[in-house]
Parts: structure tokens; C-alpha cells; sequence
């Protein structure tokens, strides 16, 4: 039993010792005084009966006087008894209430639950600990994906938020200080199935702190951090944290992508399901406003001048920012006056990004700037996710939500890291590049949001293909990507990427050997893989894939899926 | 000194008293056995088990355990006496004495575990 439960049954004593001993002097009393019979002679009650009556007098449910008319002596214990027994109810009662309201208590009845509700994930699980905007969106996008997420956050208001969502799958929520190394532990950090911890608490050292203490209790899941700062950055990768993000650098990065390679871009946001297959955004060439040179605005600037494109910077407090170094034309101001618009020439820039980290601000400049130069390029930085429908109305060129990409990040990293890859691998062969794949894709699936996954053949992903590989027969791509109903004809779904020991390939081919321990990505339509798996995990599919030689109608049944 | 713990003490001590003084006396004679003694070692009982209630300590854990199966002996007494006399109304015979007397016995034996009990916990105290 917890101590807690000990000092509830300590605070007890007190109500009950008051009710035995109320209850005892009534009796008591009841026993000792004198009757009268109907035939005039003295009767005693003796205590079953006064225990009787005692029960309903004290309870005042009252059913009179038994089992004669009572003397005066009795009737005038009976009064004194009631407003003994009856305050001494009053007083248990209102305690007991009380102590099951007690907010330890409760605390405790929560953390059992939890912990119960966690014990009966037989799936993989995450750990999201932080339900901020970034950590609300996560979960919400990795239950949608059909992964299981425990939720831990100190903050009791955010742990109701998610209480309130219609979420498809039970996240077991637990308000509590997530930096005790007990609290990861009731969240299941320790228990097999426990895939990784993300760590989205506010303040850094607190993310630090938890990258540690996850590290050290359980070595084997991953831990992806948040991180804002570069020297805590720096202290949890020299303990192996498997990612670190900034999220500084990440927006700017991706708004990067959105201005420089806009085809990859494109392919991001649809292979991501974030956005249609459609026309990629085309940014003009020339001179940039951007407006706010806070810890986004430099990580942008950085990637802008690297590129060589002209940027002037409109910064409201360059006292505490800082300017840009070099010769770099700087203007001070918010940005949301024609003034200084005017002043960093927003007549001949073709194109704006309103960058603070206020998004009233970030509106008024757009508006503004709209204003003086209709044919700009906006950018909108978003701040909170709950001004959605405000930029959605507003609508500029591209509006990049910081918690959103933080979010679609973090699940990539969990769900499909192999997917990362596979557009770090395009961005680094060009833009052209991946101008061939939405071009191709987009013939090939149509533009919805299309499948994504990743499969690593061996036992547990794919264990015919595994069988069939030990007995040295050969499988090739194609064959797991032909359609069981009829093997001439080929699943809506591409090969993107294969990872292969060191080796990594865009578009593998589909005549090569496949062989233990590569792992592939895969894009198709939806629910393309639900059909897919059929070959991967039963091997009479696996035969009619590859050999083609006429089998029995399959059993349908869902003995073997994992 | 501690006041609770005298208040423990006397309560553990007072409740084996109480209980012999009513089990002590022929077993089949209802005159050795008077009611208000039996009353007095419940309402003692009862209080005894309530002062041990959340008690942390091993001890403590199984003082409430005796303390428990003498309450459970003395009320099935109460309640045999109860319907000797009021439901099935053949009164104290020496059968039904006897079997009141022999369950108070047996409380007995409980409240004289409690008792050693508190002397090991209080020589242990002082070692």
C-alpha cells in the first residue's frame, strides 16, 4: 500500500473512534434507564434492543418507541443521545467525503489507473511527455497513424485539453512532474514495447533533464528532444540522444525548401499528408523583406545568404536581437508600418516573410505590405495554432505553422524515419530531381494524399518474405509489389527508397534481389498496404507472387498479421 | 512519553482485561457472565483496531490483524446471545452460554497476541 493510503486510514481514526464511542455511551445509557411496562411495572431494554434503536435514532430514521411507550428517564437519554449520535455522524460523515475529495488521494487513484492503462499496451508505444501546441498536434497526427502514445505533461489544464479531443485510439494521460525518474517509469519507459520517449517540456533543461534520465533507465529507446538552445543541444548529444531538434531551424529550413525548391517542397507536404500533389509554388527571384531577426529570423537570414539572395531585415529591438553582420542593409522598426516598409524598399521586393513570433504582427505586416506592393510573395509565420482560420482567410503564399512542422517532423522521425531520408537524398541530388517525382508520382497515384511505409524485411515485419530467403530463393521488388487477386497486374504503390547496410538508393529497382535487413519505403494509394501485406506474411501469397503457379483460393483469415 | 501511545497501550491492555474478566467463570453457567462486561470488551475491541488502523510498521500490521478476529469473536458472540434471547427465544441455556463463552475465549487468545505483540514491539523500541 502507498503511504498515502496509510495516512488516509490514520486521518480515519478520529471519526470512527467519535462514532464508537457515541454510539456506546447511547446504548449504554438506553440500557440503564428505567422503563415502564403497560401494567405499570419497571422493565430495563436490554442491548439488542438499544442497539436497535440506537441504529435508527442515530441515522434519524426514527420508527418510535419500542417495545413499550418510553418512561420519561428514557425519553430524556433519547435526547441527549440524539444530539450526540447524530452531530457525531455529521462530523464522519463530512470527514470521510472529505478525504475521498483529498487531492493526494486522488493523485494516487489517477497514477494507479495510468499505470494500469499502460500495462495493457501490448503495441509498441511513445512516450510524449509536454502537451504544448507541438506535443497536442503530434499526438493527435501518430493516433491518426494508428500508433499508441502515453501522455505525461505537469500542467493538469493541458491534461483536460486532451481528455476533451475525440482521439481514435485511449491515450493514457498522467498529470505529474514529468523530471521524477518514477513517473517515467510508471509511464512505461522500462517495459519492452516502449519505442521512444519525446520530450517536449518547455524549458530545455528540463528536456535535458529527461534525455538523461530516460538514457540512463532504459538505454535501448529512442529519445528525440526539443532544444533551443545550442549548448544544451550540445550536452544531450554527448549522451547519445538519438535526435535533437531545434525548432528554430527547422522552420527555417523547411521555409527555406518552400522558396528555394519549391518542387521539393511539394513533394514534403504530399508525402507528409500535408497537401495535394498540385502545381508547385513558384517564389520570384530578387530582393526579400524579412521582418523579425529573433532566433527564426537569423536561422533564415543564415540559409538566405548562403544562397546569395539580396534580404533586408526590419527588426523592432536590434538592441537585444542584434544586427545582421557584414553589410547587410538593416532597417529598425516593427515592420508594421508603411513607414518603414517603405524605408526597406518594399516597392521593388518581390517577395515578404513576416517572421516575428506575435501573429497579430505577422498579419499587420502582410497587410500592410500587401498594401503598398500587390505582386509580393508573402510568407507567414504562425505562431499559434489556434489562428489558423485568421491566416486561412488571409491566405498568403505560404504560411509556415511552427508547432505543425515540429509535429510532422517528430512523427517522421518515430514513424517513417526512412522517409527523412529519402527527401534529404532528393534535396541533395536537386530540385530537378524532385520535379521528376512529383511529376511521376503524381501520374502514377493521382494527387490525394497517398501511403506511406516503411517495412524492414525480416521476421517481424515481414516474415514470408524472411522464410523465403532462408531457403534460398530469390524475391525480388516487383514480386511483393504485384497484386495477390491477379499477379500481371501491380499494386498502386511505388518503391521510394531502399536502405541497404550503408548503401542507400532512390528508386530501387525492381528486378534486384531483395535481402534480410533491408528496409524499404514505400508510397501508394491509400490502403494500398493493407493488401500488401498479404505477400509479406503469408507464404501460399508469397508463392502465387512470385511463381505464379495457380494456388487454392486463399483462407481468408487474420492468423499471422502483427 | 507519548501520549498516543499511552492512549494505545491501555486501549490493547484494557480490551484483554475487559475480555477475560467476562470469560473467566464456569462456561455453562449464564450467572458467571454478565452482558455489560461483554459490551464493554466490543466497544474496548473496536476501539483498540480503530487506534491501530494505518499503522505502517510489520507489527502494526498484524496487531490489526488480531485485533480484527477478537472483534469478529466478541460480535458473533453478541450476535449468538442476541438471537438465543430475542429471535429463537430459548433464552441462556448452558449450550448457548457455552458457545458465547467459548468465542469469547478465543477473542481472548487474540487480544493476548496483541498484548505480547506490544511488549516485543516495546522491548524492541528500547534495544
Amino acid at each position: 500500500m502507498s503511504p498515502v493510503v496509510h495516512l488516509l486510514l490514520r486521518q480515519l481514526r478520529a471519526p470512527m473512534l467519535v462514532l464508537i464511542v457515541a454510539y456506546a455511551v447511547a446504548i449504554l445509557g438506553m440500557v440503564l434507564m428505567p422503563g415502564v411496562k403497560d401494567d405499570g411495572s419497571e422493565w430495563h431494554m436490554d442491548f439488542f434492543h438499544a442497539f436497535y434503536f440506537v441504529s435508527y435514532m442515530a441515522t434519524t430514521i426514527g420508527f418510535g418507541e419500542i417495545p413499550y411507550p418510553f418512561s420519561a428517564a428514557q425519553r430524556l437519554w433519547a435526547v441527549i443521545s440524539v444530539y450526540l449520535t447524530v452531530v457525531a455522524w455529521f462530523y464522519a460523515i463530512g470527514k470521510i467525503v472529505a478525504l475521498v475529495q483529498d487531492a493526494t488521494l486522488r493523485q494516487v487513484f489517477a497514477e494507479r489507473r495510468f499505470m494500469r492503462a499502460v500495462r495493457n499496451l501490448t503495441d509498441p508505444f511513445y512516450i510524449v511527455v509536454g502537451y504544448g501546441q507541438t506535443g497536442a498536434l503530434l499526438v493527435e497526427s501518430l493516433v491518426k497513424h494508428g500508433r499508441h502514445v502515453v501522455v505525461v505533461d505537469k500542467d493538469a489544464e493541458r491534461i483536460n485539453n486532451l481528455a476533451l479531443r475525440d482521439l481514435p485510439l485511449y491515450v493514457p494521460t498522467l498529470c505529474a512532474d514529468p523530471s521524477l525518474p518514477d513517473v517515467l517509469k510508471m509511464a512505461g519507459l522500462r517495459r519492452p514495447n516502449c519505442k521512444a520517449l519525446v520530450a517536449l517540456a518547455g524549458a530545455g533543461t528540463v528536456n535535458l533533464h529527461l534525455a538523461i534520465s530516460a538514457k540512463l533507465l532504459n538505454p535501448r529507446v529512442r529519445v528525440i528532444c526539443r532544444s533551443e538552445s545550442q549548448s544544451i543541444a550540445d550536452n544531450m548529444a554527448s549522451f547519445n540522444t538519438d535526435h535533437i531538434i531545434d525548432p528554430f531551424d527547422t522552420f527555417s529550413r523547411r521555409l527555406f525548401t518552400a522558396l528555394h525548391s519549391p518542387c521539393l517542397d511539394t513533394l514534403y507536404s504530399w508525402l507528409t499528408g500535408r497537401g495535394m500533389l498540385g502545381e508547385p509554388l513558384d517564389p520570384p527571384h530578387g530582393k526579400w523583406i524579412l521582418c523579425g531577426y529573433g532566433r527564426f529570423g537569423k536561422a533564415l537570414y543564415r540559409r538566405l545568404q548562403a544562397e546569395g539572395i539580396e534580404t533586408v531585415v526590419i527588426e523592432a529591438t536590434p538592441e537585444k536581437t542584434g544586427w545582421p553582420e557584414g553589410d547587410a542593409e538593416c532597417v529598425k522598426g516593427r515592420g508594421t508600418e508603411a513607414v518603414t516598409l517603405e524605408e526597406a524598399g518594399v516597392r521593388e521586393a518581390v517577395g515578404i516573410v513576416a517572421g516575428t513570433d506575435d501573429d497579430t504582427n505577422n498579419l499587420s505586416i502582410l497587410m500592410t505590405a500587401g498594401m503598398l506592393n500587390p505582386d509580393l510573395f508573402m510568407v507567414a509565420r504562425q505562431n499559434r495554432h489556434t489562428n489558423a482560420e485568421l491566416f486561412k482567410t488571409f491566405d498568403p503564399d505560404v504560411v509556415v505553422e511552427n508547432s505543425r512542422i515540429l509535429a510532422d517532423r517528430i512523427r517522421l522521425l518515430l514513424a517513417t524515419p526512412l522517409l527523412l531520408e529519402f527527401l534529404a537524398a532528393v534535396r541533395h541530388s536537386g530540385e530537378r530531381r524532385a520535379r521528376e517525382y512529383t511529376a511521376g508520382l503524381g501520374g502514377l497515384l493521382g494527387e490525394a494524399v497517398p501511403e506511406v511505409c516503411e517495412i524492414s524485411i525480416g521476421d517481424n515485419d515481414t516474415p514470408a518474405v524472411a522464410r523465403a530467403l532462408r531457403a534460398e530463393r530469390k524475391v525480388c521488388l516487383d514480386d511483393i509489389l504485384r497484386s495477390f487477386r491477379d499477379r500481371r497486374r501491380n499494386l498502386p504503390a511505388v518503391a521510394l527508397f531502399l536502405a541497404r547496410d550503408r548503401d542507400r538508393v532512390l528508386s530501387p529497382d525492381g528486378g534486384a534481389p531483395l535481402r534480410c535487413g533491408d528496409r524499404l519505403l514505400f508510397c501508394g494509394v491509400r490502403g494500398f498496404f493493407e493488401r500488401m501485406r498479404w505477400g509479406l506474411l503469408r507464404d501460399e501469397v508469397l508463392d502465387y507472387l512470385i511463381e505464379g503457379k495457380p494456388t487454392r483460393t486463399f483462407l481468408i483469415s487474420r492468423e499471422g498479421r502483427t | 512519553m507519548n501520549p498516543a501511545k499511552v492512549a494505545f497501550g491501555f486501549f490493547i491492555v484494557l480490551a484483554m482485561t475487559l475480555n477475560f474478566g467476562f470469560f473467566i467463570g464456569d462456561i455453562d453457567n449464564p450467572d458467571h457472565h454478565h452482558v455489560y462486561e461483554l459490551f464493554a470488551a466490543i466497544v474496548v475491541n473496536l476501539i483498540a483496531t480503530v487506534l491501530k488502523l494505518g499503522e505502517r510498521s510489520h507489527i502494526g500490521a498484524t496487531l490489526l490483524a488480531s485485533s480484527l478476529v477478537a472483534d469478529l469473536q466478541l460480535v458473533a458472540g453478541a450476535v449468538i446471545w442476541g438471537i438465543a434471547e430475542h429471535v429463537s427465544g430459548i433464552g441462556l441455556t448452558p449450550g448457548v452460554t457455552a458457545s458465547i463463552v467459548s468465542l469469547a475465549g478465543g477473542a481472548m487468545l487474540a487480544n493476548i497476541v496483541s498484548v505480547v505483540l506490544l511488549v516485543i514491539d516495546t522491548v524492541m523500541l528500547n534495544r
